[in-house]
């Protein structure tokens, strides 16, 4: 049956991207335990424009895990204290009557805050342009089945590529490395036949715009893993790095 | 003088004459207007030629010209990327807009079962032919042959793209690709990447999306909403677009605008659409004179997490794939139900013989793979009855149990698992020990804008793709073919189709965006926000969302009839009435204001929502995904109308405060013949 519990946020707030920001403390009674923590935002937000306030702004579209699109620093955690999850599939089951909850938007210096919790992320689809992909244009492709690819490197390049380009993995780290979204992709393409052709061309035009973009570099931490929402292994930057130093070899 | 006189009375009669022509053309105008002939431009020929020979006879624009125009494309789902990609890939200069942060994001990613295409890789008798029918078959009979035979040609055009682009679709250890079974038939010819077939293939758009922007040749923008289009001479030229991070409003000029903006299925306010997902960029075109088809068609899936509180923002759905192997029941005995709804029993403790597997019962045939429009009426008449086993009495279970020990539990982890931890996260329930509850929610519309052959609207120059258009689903679409159409109007069609219009805009100079029609569009766009700034009521955008949402979920939902149809326009006028006069929107317009964005989709909604049941009112018949309680078989089946209803509706704006018109498209079927759908036997 339906519980409910009163907890206390400490809520980052920031005008936009040059304002002072600073936190604000809200008291919230009655939150029901089944409800999401974005519902419980939106509880928090209904109130604030009742009382006539400017609500919290906060990314968040599919709600169901995938778009990536939401973030959220709870306390001290990505996607907050549980695994394995974005921050829209948290529910409020995981906190107790009587807690304070402190909520801030990523931290990262090539994710700049645009307003409260609302970052941008576009250095992530940057990335993506300088070599994320495989050069091909619509048509002229053969056969779905011409090339079979055994099942183990399809499921190892599934896993990789179930990356959702969230950020949590640079704002986790310590350096503010984007290593392991880089390394998802590259791992993807480097396992199939498809990406293979121009595997050394990709790995050194992703990390050099990483770079370029002033994401730190990676001292193996594994925060970044530990904290990802879809679980991408630490394994890829091992396949990452392997491929990068193939890569320099070839010059 | 004479001479000067005759002069005289021969200017004044020849400009006489030419008033009068003027006249008489526009009178013939508004008199065409009152018949107006709906051409959907379906090419002569053999169902399985039409395409074939569409391609060879269209117009094509060379390398060079190509170069010197500029192509809008609103949305960066399956379709909009994907279309994106194509025209840059092609040589066009291409503007892409999309409302989230990052084109990656849109709600085309959250699909999860899977994509058919006719592959026969299974050697199981799919074919083209066969797709077009359970396609059609699946749709009632209410979308349009032509159509929907292309999208079963090009289908296997696109599994390859997307291999090509590296999707890694799910294997069969000799290294081919597997397949899986999908709800209206009885073939496997569903691809899929684990439970997150729509995230593999909307990244793989993006990616070939994302080399276009490297090479320069599209130009993104992201965080931002276009608020209306502007059409000269009666072509689509400009659209006005507000900057969501700096409220900003922008004009953006093009030789053509191509919206691939998603469905409208949020008019519910609790739906399996992501929260930003809107109707606006079709109201847009639809008050600049593009036809809205269908509205009513909707759909309901099966199989979501049931609803559980007020405070909920969406609904989640739980993959109709998962009815390959799970059984969908609900207990025979009444006191079961009610012990299972007081929360005394669990759906375990249920003994097998007390179990009622009601879609293996009522359809032997297709068992759990139903069509969804089935399965969900056949989940609201089990609950109906009072057989619902949670503490709404809305749901019923979809159980692995036999699953599990057929296949073993590490089996069914590998193929459903990510979709088994979702449901546990939310649920907080484990669905390997107790039977997963499910009910219907609003899913997609086969309703939009209405497109011809060539996918453009009723406006010249403005094109119209993926699920915000209304062209291959007819009344109900089928699970896994909403990806193959996305794909398919973005890499296969639009981008052929859209030379066609194209070849004619060569000589048309790029415009400058400081015209008085432009600056006027954009003004009026500026005096609507204000309205909406003015107002300063006294209710929060979403309490009016959530208002309307019920409205529409009670009359124009599963089950609809005349008398709340009525109802309903009634209730949405007062809808419109207190949002026009009591919404509160707080902050500065010229900032970042998501209340505000959510404001001027709400306005836009609750219009939907009225043409929505204007149309459920007119279809005096019961086809797919539109249920009226009314018209049903003995055995609660749909009953069609195929003698008054078969034609496409197609609503004309005709002012703001004015009833709309309503136009029909015949359906001509030539190529099959229309059954009663039968997944019985």
């Amino acid at each position: 049956m339906e519980k409910t519990i009163n907890i206390t946020l400490k809520v980052w707030r920031q005008a936009g991207p040059k304002a002072k920001g600073g936190f604000e403390t809200y008291q919230l009674d009655n939150i029901s335990t089944d409800s999401s923590f974005l519902e419980m935002l939106d509880v928090l937000n209904e109130k604030l424009v009742s009382e006539r306030k400017e609500p919290v702004v906060f990314d968040h579209d599919c709600r169901e895990g995938i778009c990536g699109m939401c973030s959220l620093y709870i306390n001290g955690h990505p996607h907050g204290p549980d695994s394995a999850i974005t921050t829209c599939q948290l529910h409020m089951r995981k906190f107790k009557n009587g807690d304070t909850i402190t909520v801030e938007p990523w931290r990262s210096n090539a994710f700049p805050v645009i307003k409260d919790l609302m970052v941008d992320r576009r250095a992530y689809d940057k990335i993506m342009q300088a070599g994320g992909f495989v050069s091909v244009n619509t048509g002229g492709v053969p056969d779905a089945n011409a090339i079979p690819i055994p099942k183990k490197d399809a499921d190892e390049a599934m896993d990789a590529a179930s990356c959702i380009g969230c950020g949590a993995c640079a704002a986790a780290c310590k350096n503010g490395s984007a290593m392991l979204f880089v390394a998802a992709k590259v791992s993807q393409l480097a396992l199939l036949p498809q990406g293979k052709v121009e595997a050394a061309r990709r790995v050194k035009a992703m990390l050099g715009k990483m770079d370029e973009l002033g994401f730190g570099n990676c001292t193996n931490t594994g925060a970044c893993a530990a904290e990802c929402p879809k679980s991408v292994s630490l394994s890829n930057i091992a396949r990452l790095n392997r491929e990068y130093i193939c890569a320099k070899f070839k010059d | 003088m004479a001479k000067k006189e005759q002069e005289i009375a021969e200017t004044v009669k020849a400009v006489a004459e030419a008033a009068v022509k003027k006249v008489a053309g526009k009178v013939a105008d508004v008199l065409k207007g009152d018949d107006e002939k709906i051409d959907a431009k379906i090419p002569a020929g053999p169902l399985a030629e039409k395409w074939t020979n569409y391609k060879a006879h269209q117009k094509l624009v060379n390398p060079a010209n190509k170069r010197r125009l500029d192509v809008i494309v609103v949305g960066t789902g399956l379709a909009g990327a994907s279309a994106a990609a194509s025209l840059a890939e092609m040589g066009f200069n291409v503007l892409s807009f999309c409302i989230q942060d990052s084109p990656r994001r849109a709600h085309s990613i959250a699909a999860q079962g899977g994509i058919n295409a006719a592959k026969n890789y299974q050697n199981d008798g799919d074919s083209v032919y066969r797709l077009f029918y359970d396609t059609i078959k699946g749709g009632d009979y209410r979308a349009r042959e032509a159509n929907v035979y292309r999208l079963a040609e090009v289908s296997n055009n696109i599994i390859d793209q997307c291999v090509a682009q590296g999707v890694p679709f799910a294997r069969e250890y000799g290294g081919l690709l597997d397949n899986r079974s999908f709800g209206g038939a009885q073939v496997s010819r569903t691809f899929y990447a684990k439970g997150q077939t729509g995230q593999q293939l909307l990244l793989g758009a993006y990616s070939a999306l994302s080399r276009q922007i490297g090479k320069g040749k599209v130009k993104m923008y992201s965080r931002y909403e276009m608020l209306d289009i502007v059409v000269i001479e009666g072509r689509a030229r400009v659209i006005i677009a507000r900057n969501l991070v700096t409220g900003r409003i922008e004009r953006f000029f093009a030789h053509a605008v191509v919206v691939g903006s998603g469905g409208y299925g949020n008019t519910f306010f609790l739906s399996t659409n992501a929260m930003a997902s809107n109707g606006s960029a079709a109201m847009q075109m639809y008050r600049k004179g593009a036809y809205f088809a269908n509205p009513c068609y909707a759909q309901i899936h099966p199989t979501c997490i049931p609803k559980h509180g007020d405070f909920q923002s969406k609904l989640t759905l739980m993959s109709e794939s998962l009815r390959n192997d799970g059984r969908i029941w609900v207990p025979k005995k009444l006191e079961d139900a009610k012990a299972l709804q007081e929360g005394r029993l669990k759906g375990r403790d249920i003994p097998e013989e007390d179990r009622d597997y009601y879609l293996e019962r009522r359809y032997p045939a297709f068992g759990n793979l139903v069509p969804r429009d089935v399965a969900s009426r056949a989940a609201k008449e089990r609950c109906d009855a009072g057989f619902g086993v949670n503490s709404t009495g809305l749901a019923v279970f979809l159980d692995f149990s036999e699953a599990i020990q057929r296949l073993g539990k590490d089996v069914v982890a590998a193929k459903y698992g990510n979709l088994f931890q979702m449901y546990e996260k939310i649920v907080d329930e484990n669905p390997y020990e107790d039977p997963m509850m499910i009910f219907p929610a609003i899913h997609y519309t086969m309703g939009g804008i209405w497109v011809d052959y060539e996918l453009q609207t009723s406006v010249k120059g403005l094109f119209c793709i993926g699920e915000a258009n209304f062209s291959d689903h007819g009344a109900n679409r089928l699970g896994a073919s909403a990806l193959m159409q996305g794909l398919a109007d973005g890499y296969f069609v639009l981008p052929y189709t859209i030379q066609n219009y194209l070849a004619d805009q060569i000589s048309v100079p790029r415009m400058s965006t400081d015209l008085p029609e432009f600056a006027e569009a954009e003004n009026a766009v500026k005096a609507k926000i204000d309205k909406i700034m003015a107002i300063q009521g006294n209710r929060s955008v979403d309490s009016i969302h959530r208002e309307l949402g019920l409205v529409m979920w009670e009359y124009v939902g599963m089950g609809r009839t005349k008398a709340g149809l009525e109802t309903a326009i009634e209730k949405l006028a007062e809808i419109r009435k207190e949002f026009w006069s009591n919404v509160f929107v707080p902050g500065d317009k010229d900032d970042l204001n998501v209340e505000l964005e959510k404001a001027l989709r709400l306005a836009d909604f609750i219009e939907i929502g009225d043409l929505m049941a204007r149309d459920a009112l007119q279809r005096e018949e019961s086809c797919g995904g539109h249920f009226r309680e009314e018209y049903q078989t003995p055995e609660g089946e749909a009953l069609r109308q195929d003698d008054k209803f078969s034609f496409v509706s197609c609503w004309k704006y005709m002012g703001e405060g004015v009833a709309p018109k309503m136009l029909k498209e015949p359906l001509d079927y030539e190529f099959t013949e229309r059954k009663t759908r039968n997944y019985k036997n």
